[in-house]
């Protein structure tokens, strides 16, 4: 395919809304977004009144992609996420007041206060950690991979990662041991356009990072609107059952746009004036809505999923704030599996 | 009691695990078809057929992250490096990924991993194929070491690394590959973190690892027949847990500790070891601790100047014998 990044993005969208997807589905994706959108608005909030510290790396605007596969994905499939991963870890169904008390150093956080907000990690929901080394949980998620075709159990494992990743050498390393081994993974970019402060476009030999590598590897070029719930859905649920089915690894870069920075430092001032407007405009939430109106949805039932969305984000948002601070003791915790972290006798 | 050789044990030690647990899997470069560059495989594809046993590209991050992800889902990998400088290429999954990701995630992830490796000088391949890094995976938290120097210990080792519910570096020191010695008939498990005492003296204790096992062993020979030099010595074999206790009990019997390290001088695993005993077996020691170590450099390549860089037999006996009374 080899569509260029504006194109896509550019792209008309279909006049008539497809019926492929389900009414169940289509609400289910709204209330996904809306959620994302919602928990991860406050978590910034919650920056601004100093209570979550550290740095932490929002994914407002990118939230289509991490709905998407979180409402295809079957509960037993693996997540892999990176340090910016609050999105693809709350949509596993992780708890949200442990998404924000881990932000917050709090007791009730997910990792108990030791991960922080780049290692979210859920086991029982299938969300095998954030990892904030780039490009590090690639080879580890083809491992799972792996491990799910050797036992039989047709998991698919998932991994999401930025368009930066695609540049470091265990992007490269993984997807060529994954296509020769035929495991049922899916490597997930989110182009967003810019790897940290730098524009992607001025450090990558390629115009689409991902869907143009992927012809290395012998693997489809597929590129899809990373701001469309709706085709990022079908896209993982046809490449999911593939490979469920045996047909191997895909490679998939979603266009997307961050509208914040990089991280809390970073107020994003290298992006060109107009371009973050531009992007608003197609804000994935705000076309879904509109979407879901033209087909039938009735503005009160929106409005009701909206209001939900933001009681559970104020219920979490509470309870994490109530929350102490981890005991002392969790130091001396969980270095080996044997509870402890002794080195010597 | 069968004698095997130190490569012969690498590969019954796997195959005793294999076939004890189907989710036990062995995978690296040139490891199945091949036997392994050092031969210290051959057999497994045979035994064990290509689902359980895989050739990998040269690709060590693919390696070991499969080896991680397979781990944290139900299998025990058993990951082969082929030379220990090649950590170095795939760190970041060791000292990042597997050795952090139980504590960071509060004890949710278990990591049955294990890592084995060909490190060491001895066969003049320069200093991107002979170094001894065993120090580097001692300074990370998370990661267990353990460096056997005999065949029997090589079987049980790594039997007890594959059933350790932790991340585990086998250390296999390649220029010992050939050596003989005597392997216990029928299952096989050793246990990690248990030093060894091969040798009981009066005068000090030296402790060494691996190759230098050996070659404390024949310096003592020296020293007791040509110098009236008696010495203990103690093979740590488990450089994390370390077993302390072991160390320090010998120590306090001599009154002197000496290691001897392949690895490069600086944070050596010898200075733990001396930093433990100044601190807790001071009042024991009769006179101050002498580490022998590789000097701080890379390797060098041709033998003569191999040999005069890593501890030798007669540089320890010389050493002792200005040293110690």
């Amino acid at each position: 395919m080899g569509v260029a990044v504006d194109s896509t993005v550019k792209r008309k969208k279909k006049t008539e809304p497809e019926t492929d997807i389900g009414r169940e589905t289509r609400l289910e994706l709204f209330r996904l977004q809306t959620e994302l959108r919602l928990c991860e608005k406050r978590a910034y909030d919650l920056f601004l009144q100093n209570l979550i510290k550290g740095t932490s790396h929002l994914s407002l605007g990118q939230e289509a992609i991490a709905a998407a596969f979180g409402v295809a994905m079957r509960p037993d499939d693996y997540t892999f996420c990176t340090y910016r991963g609050h999105a693809h870890t709350l949509a596993r169904g992780a708890s949200m007041a442990g998404v924000l008390g881990e932000l917050m150093g709090r007791e009730c956080g997910l990792l108990g206060g030791k991960g922080g907000s780049m290692h979210l990690t859920d086991v029982e929901k299938g969300v095998m950690g954030s990892y904030a080394i780039i490009g590090a949980h690639l080879p580890v998620a083809a491992g799972a991979a792996w491990s799910a075709q050797y036992r039989g159990t047709d998991q698919v494992a998932v991994c999401f990662f930025g368009d930066g990743t695609t540049n470091i050498g265990a992007f490269h390393e993984a997807l060529n041991f994954s296509v020769v081994w035929k495991l049922p993974v899916i490597f997930v970019c989110e182009n967003n356009l810019y790897m940290e402060y730098t524009a992607i476009h001025t450090v990558t030999a390629v115009k689409n990072p991902a869907a143009d590598r992927a012809a290395a590897y012998g693997l489809e070029s597929i590129l899809v609107d990373g701001n469309d719930a709706d085709e990022v859905y079908r896209t993982a649920v046809r490449y999911m059952d593939r490979a469920r089915a045996g047909g191997g690894p895909a490679l998939i870069e979603a266009v997307t746009y961050r509208h914040s920075g990089h991280s809390r430092a970073d107020p994003g001032k290298y992006r060109p004036e107009g371009e973050l407007e531009r992007w608003l405009e197609r804000d994935p939430i705000k076309v879904y809505r509109e979407r879901l109106l033209k087909l039938g949805f009735n503005e009160p039932t929106l409005a009701d999923v909206e209001a939900e969305s933001l009681r559970k984000v104020d219920e979490a948002t509470a309870i994490a704030r109530a929350s102490p601070p981890p005991a002392l003791d969790a130091i001396d915790k969980d270095l080996w599996a044997d509870g402890g972290t002794a080195w010597r006798n | 009691m069968a004698e095997l050789t130190y490569r012969d044990a690498v590969a019954a030690g796997i195959a005793q695990e294999m076939e004890r647990d189907e989710n036990v899997v062995f995978l690296g470069e040139d490891v199945a078809d091949a036997g392994g560059v050092f031969k210290a495989t051959v057999g497994l594809l045979e035994k064990f057929g290509p689902r359980r046993v895989r050739d990998c590209p040269i690709a060590e991050q693919a390696i070991l992250g499969a080896a991680m992800g397979a781990a944290m889902t139900g299998l025990k990998p058993i990951a082969e490096i082929m030379f220990s400088d090649f950590l170095a290429v795939c760190w970041d999954i060791v000292a990042n990924e597997m050795a952090k990701m139980r504590y960071m995630t509060n004890g949710q992830v278990t990591m049955p991993v294990v890592i084995r490796t060909a490190n060491g000088a001895g066969s003049r391949f320069g200093a991107q194929h002979s170094q001894s890094v065993e120090n580097w995976a001692m300074a990370v938290p998370g990661l267990k070491v353990v460096a056997p120097a005999f065949p029997a210990d090589v079987k049980g080792l790594i039997a007890a690394a594959v059933r350790d519910p932790d991340p585990v570096i086998v250390f296999e020191q390649k220029s010992l590959y050939s050596m003989k010695g005597e392997v216990p008939d029928g299952e096989l498990v050793d246990q990690l973190g248990k030093a060894r005492v091969l040798r009981q003296g009066k005068d000090c204790t030296i402790v060494a690892l691996a190759l230098m096992v050996h070659r404390a062993l024949a310096a003592a020979e020296v020293l007791e027949k040509e110098h009236g030099i008696s010495c203990t010595v103690v093979d740590v074999r488990s450089l994390v847990p370390l077993d302390t206790q072991t160390i320090l009990s010998e120590v306090a019997k001599t009154g002197r500790l000496v290691t001897v390290e392949e690895n490069p001088r600086l944070c050596g695993w010898g200075a733990e070891i001396a930093s433990i005993v100044a601190d807790e077996c001071f009042w024991e020691l009769d006179g101050p601790i002498i580490r022998i170590t590789t000097p701080h450099i890379p390797l060098p390549s041709a033998d003569r100047l191999e040999d005069n860089t890593i501890p030798s037999v007669e540089r320890i006996v010389r050493e002792l014998r200005e040293k110690i009374d």
